[in-house]
């Protein structure tokens, strides 16, 4: 709706002060749009693609010929400046697609999974050229299935499940009940299936949860006693093949606010769509 | 100016995008000769027959030149969906679709005089209304090409958008009076005859080349121009509710 490629089904849009519900157009010169799919075209090189769509914003030659340069050294594509777009790596047209989108040098840039899909070095550098965007002044809608690179990269972050924000709140806010939690997840040798309760009754000062069939976490607001606990199941006939600190992040407060387990989490985030957060 | 610089980029990119690769060029000539070859054997006259048949093959070479690739080309951009980033420029969408539109419309005109310039080698041209031959083209251009815009924003694939191209425009080779008379078709058949826009635009060639035309040239202008006017605002109308959700 932002970005005028929608309808209003309600309420009404201001971008910096212009008034766009009526009319779509009107601040489109304000924003920058990098889709989540390349959308360049393959029959252009790298150099004029992004020449053509500074044109779009009625940069004078010039202008967008000394930006699309500055731009493909930026983004490590220099060398594949004169190649046809059609024969770039899925890495390299992603990079070019984000170039393009801020050619314009937009105050507003709405990223749609800028780092799916490609190397990982590739993906640094793209995080880079976000935060570098944002220390400079750059207003920034990212939408991404990475929780981590949310925490990372956002001041202000939504969850939106099934299409509606189910909370919103600036990054720092929303750790804030996780924060200070200690959390210990014990791998085990036998099922621990009705174990927790068994725990729970013997250490009430802990929260304990099975995690998977073999997995314990434990939680507490004070540092957790491990030895204690390890002689418990050891009584018991239960080895603890592991234990490890589990540093709380977003993610745990995503689980905690939406609902959504943590695997099926993990699951959607394979498949793009359903459920995203900024 | 901006606009401009956007309008210029836009009609200068799909030129050596689409309009002027080899394929297409070689298709705008052979395609001409191909039809001229094939009505002047039919015709089984002398070249004196050449100018009966200038008009219609003048039509069907900007008819096929326009809408085949205007309606593949905006297809094929939706499919990749980098028709997105022209939705999403700081153009109005009037502007932004004349601009799609415009390279198909001079490619069609550029298509029109192969056929003229062949036939400049087989018959006397001097008798030729040219003050009527060059708008008329410019019109067909037009027309052909809003069809074809009209057709690619109806559709979402890319044979759909051929399919459907050839719905409309192998009936107009019979029904638009490009070789055979709309007079001699039968009296039933007339009324679809002039509710196709090709109608007029042959009307016109058919009266600058030969003297022979049913209408007036003025008449003829006018719904001309009024089937680009429609055209253009129903497929405007039909981008804002079928493109943007």
């Amino acid at each position: 709706m932002l970005t005028g490629l929608a309808r209003l089904d309600a309420g009404n849009i201001k971008i910096s002060g212009i008034d766009c519900t009526r009319n779509p157009k009107a601040a489109q010169h304000l924003i920058g749009i990098v889709p989540d799919e390349s959308n360049l075209y393959p029959e252009l090189s790298g150099f004029d693609n992004l020449c053509f769509c500074a044109a779009l914003y009625g940069i004078r030659k010039s202008e967008r010929e000394k930006r699309a340069r500055t731009l493909l050294d930026t983004f490590g594509l220099a060398d594949a400046a004169n190649r046809k777009f059609a024969i770039y790596s899925k890495g390299m047209k992603r990079k070019l697609t984000f170039a393009a989108g801020i050619i314009h040098q937009p105050p507003i840039l709405f990223l749609d999974e800028p780092t799916t899909g490609i190397d990982v070095a590739s993906a640094r550098q793209v995080r880079q050229i976000i935060a570098d965007l944002h220390s400079k002044g750059t207003t920034i809608f990212l939408t991404t299935h990475y929780i981590e690179e949310a925490e990372r990269l956002c001041e202000r972050i939504a969850f939106i499940v099934n299409g509606r924000i189910v909370q919103t709140d600036r990054t720092a806010n929303l750790l804030q009940p996780v924060r200070g939690k200690h959390v210990i997840i014990f791998s085990v040798s036998n099922s621990v299936d009705g174990l927790t309760e068994d725990m729970a009754s013997a250490f009430p000062s802990y929260k304990f949860q099975s995690v998977a069939s073999n997995q314990i976490s434990i939680e507490s607001m004070e540092p957790v006693n491990v030895g204690p606990l390890v002689r418990f199941l050891e009584e018991r006939k239960i080895q603890v093949t592991e234990a490890r600190r589990h540093v709380p992040s977003l993610e745990d407060v995503f689980v905690q606010v939406t609902g959504i387990e943590a695997e099926l989490m993990r699951k959607e985030k394979e498949k793009a769509g359903s459920v995203g957060n900024q | 100016m901006k606009r401009w610089i956007a309008f210029s980029n836009i009609f200068i990119k799909d030129m050596r995008t689409y309009y002027l690769k080899p394929p297409n060029i070689s298709w705008g000539i052979i395609f001409p000769l191909a039809w001229t070859g094939m009505f002047f054997i039919r015709s089984g006259s002398g070249l004196e027959s050449v100018l009966e048949l200038l008009p219609g093959v003048v039509t069907i070479a900007i008819l096929f030149g326009t809408t085949s690739l205007l309606s593949v080309t905006i297809t094929f951009e939706r499919r990749s969906r980098s028709f997105e980033r022209l939705l999403l420029a700081p153009i109005s969408l009037d502007l932004l679709m004349l601009a799609k539109t415009s390279g198909a419309i001079l490619f069609g005109i550029i298509n029109a005089f192969v056929p003229i310039a062949i036939a400049a080698f087989l018959a006397d041209l001097s008798g030729i209304a040219w003050s009527l031959v060059v708008p008329a083209i410019i019109l067909i251009s037009i027309v052909s090409t809003f069809l074809g815009l009209f057709i690619s924003v109806s559709v979402s694939e890319v044979f759909e958008a051929q399919t459907f191209s050839n719905f409309f425009r192998f009936p107009m080779i019979f029904l638009c009076g490009l070789f055979f008379p709309i007079l001699s078709l039968p009296v039933f058949v007339r009324p679809l005859s002039y509710i196709l826009p090709v109608t007029y635009g042959v009307d016109i060639l058919h009266g600058a080349v030969n003297g022979e035309h049913i209408m007036s040239f003025t008449l003829d202008f006018l719904i001309l121009c009024a089937f680009c006017i429609v055209l253009f605002v129903l497929s405007l109308l039909n981008i804002k509710r079928k493109w943007i959700a």
